[in-house]
């Protein structure tokens, strides 16, 4: 028996939200507004929490080719719409939802922080005139968000997958009389195009080789023949992978979101910190068994993350904007994730994208609220001072600060050293990408602390400002998230991968090097402790460093920076990147739009063509105005020429047959 | 002399003297300036039209050629009042029956 979750709630309600403040929003009161916005990420968090609830009291079991018995919840439950969705000759395609472990986690996080950030959203947005269209678009987002999650095939995860990026579009626009504002939510969306290529690339491919996008069909005929292994396996694998960098931000597509930032800040947490940039994460565990059968996309993963990892890293070290630190932080973590991917430790990977998300959204939410007490201020150099004003942001920070930089017991040092361990064991490669991704836990640890320091400590660089605490709306999700950021690591890695291995961790042959499982892995605590107290050693030199560079020595940030003027200016322009895209690609295909499609197609062929035919019609109709001049002789004259031409013809062959008559009359006579 | 007399007028002479009359109309439709000259060669143009169906109509013995007769004359008679007041109108508007001058819808 299958037991239905009836999972099309939880997207649908949002959607329900989406509908009701889209349409009406404007006119219903401003309570109405708010409690439908809440409600409805609320109802489909309820959903999951009672899915969640309903898979636990059962007992899930792992139906490998076991017989279903009533009463009891298999997990990859598949809910199908009755209705076929396509139905093209041999492909089937449904629009089903799949309930398995993976999807229960992300839907966990999804509305859970989402519904968390709705709260945080009404104090934050209090005063905006468009608080409605605020709420519509982000129930909008967690509509789609919902749909990309629970997707039970490709397609239906490239209906979620588009739509999330519309959401992000219009929430990045949402101060859309700012121009910035507008150009970086056309970026994100064009950027994000980039990336959708591949996605849809490596869906042509599946279906030529598989004939079909539903993922356990997929897993299924990989499972059956061992002869896949690289070559259209690793083309679908690496499509995959440049879908999963557009969306989530990796070298080399990661330019929109650092100024995806001029969105509101509680969008920032919500969808450029802590779910709809981890899709990527989400979508390549989610076919890991491509990448499974394919060693060199593994690899490319693993190495795209590691350097996206270190490579946002530096570029963080020196950025003043509050938010955009953050963001380039987000970058670096979610190489983390990539790195825990692309070493095969999904669930290493799952489990940051986890806590991660409770950090992260605490970092957003609580930069937020320093942003709204200031007026609007995001520069750290204009800040300072801030624990005395702000007594419950500055505490929530700090948990969100020692969680992301690894310190024990917070939540990122267990995810974090899970990622490293399984990178430390993965192959010859493996310590290189350790060593780079220790490193970068340094650097995190070290901007961290230089935010931590600028805006909070030391004496006000501000004096005029009075800034003043947040809301309690606002405050109540800072405590929530700040409990779940010191709490939510004890879950441990290995409870996490023991619940994610139905899911993530499906034994494949051939790849035995490569797959690297928690439950199936004997600890060894020695190595385990040394690498942990490495890492925790290395947050805590981030910390010294930051410490002696923003508390004890305040002038030796700028002496390093002339000192070092190749490197801070490198830094500080964020290694040219947009510069050196705008002249390869930006320049070019605007050249090429003005030269060849503007000039020569716009105005040489199509407007030569219009003008070519206006001008016959302007010159027809010249001529033959003057025919018209109301002289009422002059059209009598024509009548009658034309009578008479039309006589005329008639008379022609008349003629002509008479005159021949009178030659042959004039012959016979002339005889 | 009674062979003239008692000889029946042939059938070309009606026809030439019809198409004498239409040509008459014609020529004086296009060369004359004045609106009530340029009418009276319309009336002209479909009397010679009327003389050749009257000669039709006695050649064959048919008198569906005298019926269309009676009917182009009642419509020349509506059309002559119609006409007739319209005329008068133009005149009444610009004063003047030259029809080189009234060559504009508006005034």
């Amino acid at each position: 028996m299958n037991y239905s979750f009836h999972l099309w709630l939880i997207p649908i309600l949002p959607f329900a939200g989406f509908l009701i403040n889209g349409i009406l929003g404007r006119r219903l009161p401003k309570w109405l507004v708010t409690s439908f916005a809440l409600l409805a990420p609320f109802a489909s968090f309820f959903v999951v929490l009672d899915c969640a609830r309903l898979a636990y009291s059962y007992g899930y079991t792992v139906c490998k080719g076991c017989v279903a018995t009533s009463g009891s919840i298999f997990l990859p439950n598949v809910e199908t719409c009755p209705l076929p969705w396509l139905n093209i000759s041999a492909l089937h395609i449904d629009f089903s939802f799949v309930l398995d472990q993976l999807s229960l986690v992300m839907l966990l996080v999804v509305t859970g922080v989402g519904f968390l950030i709705h709260v945080y959203s009404v104090g934050y947005m209090n005063d905006d005139e468009g608080y409605a269209r605020y709420f519509s678009y982000l129930n909008l987002f967690l509509f789609f968000m919902t749909v990309l999650v629970l997707a039970g095939n490709a397609l239906v995860m490239f209906v979620g997958w588009e739509g999330v990026g519309l959401a992000s579009y219009l929430l990045i626009g949402f101060y859309f009389q700012k121009k910035s504002a507008a150009d970086a939510g056309k970026k994100a969306f064009i950027v994000n195009r980039i990336g959708d290529v591949g996605f849809l690339i490596a869906m042509f491919l599946l279906v030529a080789n598989f004939g079909t996008l539903t993922f356990t069909e997929i897993a299924a005929k990989l499972g059956q023949d061992p002869g896949w292994q690289g070559g259209v396996v690793t083309v679908i694998a690496l499509c995959l992978m440049l879908g999963a960098a557009g969306k989530s931000a990796q070298l080399p597509l990661y330019i929109w979101l650092p100024d995806a930032m001029e969105g509101p800040t509680p969008v920032s947490a919500l969808i450029h910190a802590a779910t709809m940039v981890t899709a990527g994460v989400y979508m390549v565990a989610r076919t890991h068994v491509l990448f499974a059968h394919s060693p060199f996309a593994l690899g490319v993963v693993a190495v795209i993350g590691t350097a996206t990892a270190i490579f946002a890293a530096t570029i963080a070290l020196v950025q003043n904007d509050i938010k955009r630190v953050l963001a380039y932080s987000t970058i670096s973590q979610l190489g983390y994730m990539f790195l825990g991917c692309g070493v095969a430790a999904y669930s290493a990977a799952i489990f940051h994208l986890v806590t991660h998300a409770s950090f992260k959204a605490l970092l957003f939410l609580a930069a937020g609220a320093v942003i709204h007490s200031l007026g609007g201020e995001q520069d750290l150099r204009k800040m300072g001072g801030l624990w005395r004003k702000l007594p419950v942001t500055f505490a929530v920070t700090t948990v969100g600060v020692l969680a992301i930089s690894g310190f024990w017991p917070f939540a990122g040092f267990f995810s974090k050293d899970a990622i490293l361990y399984a990178a430390f064991f993965h192959g010859t490669g493996g310590k290189l990408l350790w060593f780079v991704g220790v490193l970068t836990a340094l650097l995190t640890s070290f901007y961290m602390f230089r935010l931590w320091y600028m805006a909070f400590m030391g004496e006000s660089r501000s004096p005029e400002i009075h800034p003043h605490e947040s809301p309690w709306s606002m405050r109540g999700p800072l405590v929530i998230l700040a409990l779940l950021s010191i709490g939510g690591g004890w879950i441990g890695i290995q409870r996490i991968s023991v619940f994610l291995e139905p899911s993530v961790g499906v034994i494949v042959p051939d790849a035995g090097s490569y797959h690297f499982s928690f439950s199936t892995y004997h600890f060894s605590l020695s190595w385990e402790l040394i690498l942990s107290i490495v890492a925790v050693f290395m947050a805590l030199e981030g910390w010294l460093l930051a410490d002696k560079f923003y508390r004890r020595k305040p002038a030796r940030p700028a002496q390093c920076a002339t000192v070092l003027p190749g490197t801070y200016n490198l830094l500080v322009n964020k290694y040219f990147v947009d510069e050196f895209y705008g002249a390869t690609v930006v320049k070019p295909l605007l050249a090429f739009s003005k030269y060849i499609l503007e000039w020569v197609v716009e105005i040489g062929i199509l407007g030569g063509a219009a003008w070519m035919l206006g001008g016959i019609a302007n010159f027809a109709g010249a001529i033959l105005q003057r025919w018209q001049s109301g002289n009422l002789r002059s059209y009598a004259a024509w009548l009658a020429a034309g009578a008479a031409a039309l006589l005329l013809f008639l008379l022609v062959p008349w003629a002509t047959a008479l005159a021949s008559l009178g030659a042959i009359h004039l012959g016979v006579a002339g005889h | 002399m009674s062979s003239f007399l008692s000889q029946e007028v042939p059938l070309s002479w009606y026809l030439i003297l019809s198409a004498i009359l239409f040509s008459l109309g014609v020529a004086g439709f296009l060369i004359k300036r004045n609106l009530i000259t340029i009418f009276m060669s319309i009336e002209l143009m479909l009397n010679g039209v009327n003389l050749s169906f009257v000669t039709f109509a006695h050649q064959w013995h048919a008198v569906k050629g005298q019926i269309f007769v009676f009917f182009v004359m009642m419509v020349a008679a509506a059309e002559a009042a119609v006409g007739l007041a319209i005329i008068i109108a133009v005149f009444r508007a610009r004063a003047t029956l030259a029809v080189d001058r009234i060559d504009r819808m508006k005034l």
